[in-house]
């Protein structure tokens, strides 16, 4: 049901943990829903996303789409970052199922989330 | 890597007797048992002995066994059957709120026809109070229909209660005896039901084979037309391999019962006490003793079902969950959330259920590689940092 690089970043997620010094946090989900995601990123004075880091709760699928997202956003400017789709997401993953198409929806809001916490600053 | 298959609730492995007991019905022996020539009788008497043989094991009379497709077509007819067959004296039916599928659905399916549901609930153990039967109980009551065990907790309910209770009210009674067909003794006098379902591929038989007993009195109306096998009420050509392999399989499982029950209860005790002991944050799911022997069903906090069952997975273990995310749905097990668990006790469910091949050794080997899983997702899981704040 899982594409082998879905399971590879379910099996050894990139990026997962925590930030001390954070400059932005943004969590979405909730536990009913069975997901949580949170994203934390450290941004430089250009506004590159210099280190990002996540914790998930959820399914494989949940954990993969953290992980690509990190990969995906490290190096990025904030605007570039926003521009992720759901769509880079899941090709990136080589697809997912479509029932698990709203976790690739939940990571870009968990970003996207993170930098409205960084602008609110 | 060692492979260990811990969801015998799903379905089970079929034992080579049972294979043995089928074969020369799926090759020489290949006659319509309605046929009237030899091909024809000889598949006849096969089946009749089928069905006397069931019978005699759970107390009942070969002219009260239908056989069908398996559990899910079983609880339909008894409860759609039923539904039409005495829509005439009332349209109120009983059932839990932790049943099965197919015994829910159908009862929603009644929903839409007119009829009233009570659900009647079950405690913070997964276990229904009689006294709620009772109170439920109408002028109207067609139909009570509660599970035997349950196949998510493994709860065994208080049938034999709820049988005094529905007998002095004159309501029919049906079980779904289906995941506790195997593990429990089944005998319909002493259960007091007016009908069961039981399947085969529960306890080592072939999948795609049930029987509906239905006591000697009124019957449930068919739910399918084409022919008179099973007295028309569940008409279609005998599917004589399955049949037979059905009843060597419950023959060898009521044989062997108290055996692999005393050695699987070692076993379940010894997976749950090991992983109580070694993880911390985890609630044992369902009544401790009033429970299926092969069944161990633990909420690991702070981290998802699904994980869970992938992480297993790929150390060859084989398990499942009441996590919203394996059920295509994005809600987590009704059985749980009915029993009273928050939706994060719900997600973080694994149901591990043991067979007759489970050893000493696939219980030291899961108890060996869960702490480690459970401890690689928790670091992942925001929920268990927040509870470290």
């Amino acid at each position: 049901m899982y594409t082998e690089k879905v399971m590879d970043h379910f099996t050894s997620p990139r990026n997962v943990g925590e930030l001390e010094n954070a400059d932005a946090v943004g969590e979405v989900g909730n536990v009913n829903c069975g997901d949580i995601m949170r994203m934390y990123l450290k941004i430089d004075e250009n506004e590159v996303i210099e280190d990002i880091k996540f914790k998930t709760f959820g399914c494989a699928a949940a954990i993969a789409t953290s992980s690509v997202m990190t990969e995906l956003a490290k190096g990025k400017t904030i605007d570039e970052a926003l521009k992720i789709t759901k769509k880079d997401i899941s090709d990136e993953l080589g697809g997912l199922p479509s029932a698990k198409i709203h976790c690739s929806i939940l990571a870009t809001e968990a970003l996207e989330e993170a930098v409205k916490n960084y602008r609110e600053k | 890597m060692r492979q260990v298959y811990l969801d015998h609730s799903a379905t089970t492995p079929m034992r080579k007797e049972v294979l043995e007991s089928m074969l020369p019905f799926l090759s020489e022996a290949y006659g319509n048992a309605s046929s009237v020539h030899r091909w024809g009788r000889e598949a006849r008497i096969a089946v009749e002995e089928a069905r006397e043989k069931i019978a005699e094991l759970i107390g009942a009379s070969a002219n009260e066994i239908y056989f069908t497709s398996g559990g899910t077509e079983s609880d339909n007819i008894a409860i759609l059957g039923t539904a039409k067959a005495k829509e005439n004296k009332g349209k109120h039916i009983i059932t839990s709120s932790i049943e099965h599928h197919a015994v829910l659905d159908s009862c929603i399916e009644l929903e839409k026809r007119g009829f009233e549901i009570t659900y009647v609930p079950v405690d913070s153990d997964g276990i229904v109070n009689p006294e709620d039967v009772r109170k439920a109980l109408r002028e109207d009551t067609i139909l009570v229909t509660i599970m035997l065990a349950n196949n998510e907790v493994g709860t065994i309910q208080p049938i034999k209660e709820i049988a005094e209770i529905t007998k002095e009210a004159g309501v029919a009674l049906h079980t779904d005896a289906v995941q506790a067909a195997g593990s429990l003794k089944l005998d319909v006098n002493d259960l007091g039901v007016d009908m069961l379902t039981i399947s085969a591929h529960k306890f080592y038989g072939p999948k795609g084979i049930g029987i509906l007993y239905v006591k000697r009195g009124p019957r449930p109306k068919p739910l399918v037309y084409g022919g008179n096998q099973e007295k028309k009420v569940r008409p279609g050509t005998e599917s004589v391999a399955n049949i037979v392999g059905m009843a060597k399989a419950l023959e060898l499982a009521v044989l062997e019962m108290d055996e692999v029950n005393e050695r699987l209860t070692k076993l379940r005790n010894m997976l749950i006490e090991g992983v109580e002991s070694s993880i911390p944050d985890v609630i044992l799911n369902g009544h401790r003793e009033k429970r299926l022997p092969n069944n161990a069903n633990i909420s690991f906090l702070f981290i998802e079902g699904e994980s869970l069952i992938l992480s297993l997975d790929a150390l060859g273990v084989a398990v499942s969950s009441g996590s919203a995310c394996t059920s295509g749905s994005l809600d987590p097990s009704h059985v749980l959330m009915n029993m009273g668990m928050d939706h994060q006790q719900a997600h973080g469910s694994l149901r591990m259920t043991l067979g007759r091949g489970t050893s000493e050794e696939d219980i030291e080997y899961v108890l060996e590689k869960l702490p480690n899983i459970v401890d690689r997702l928790r670091a992942m899981s925001p929920l268990y940092n927040k509870v470290k704040e």
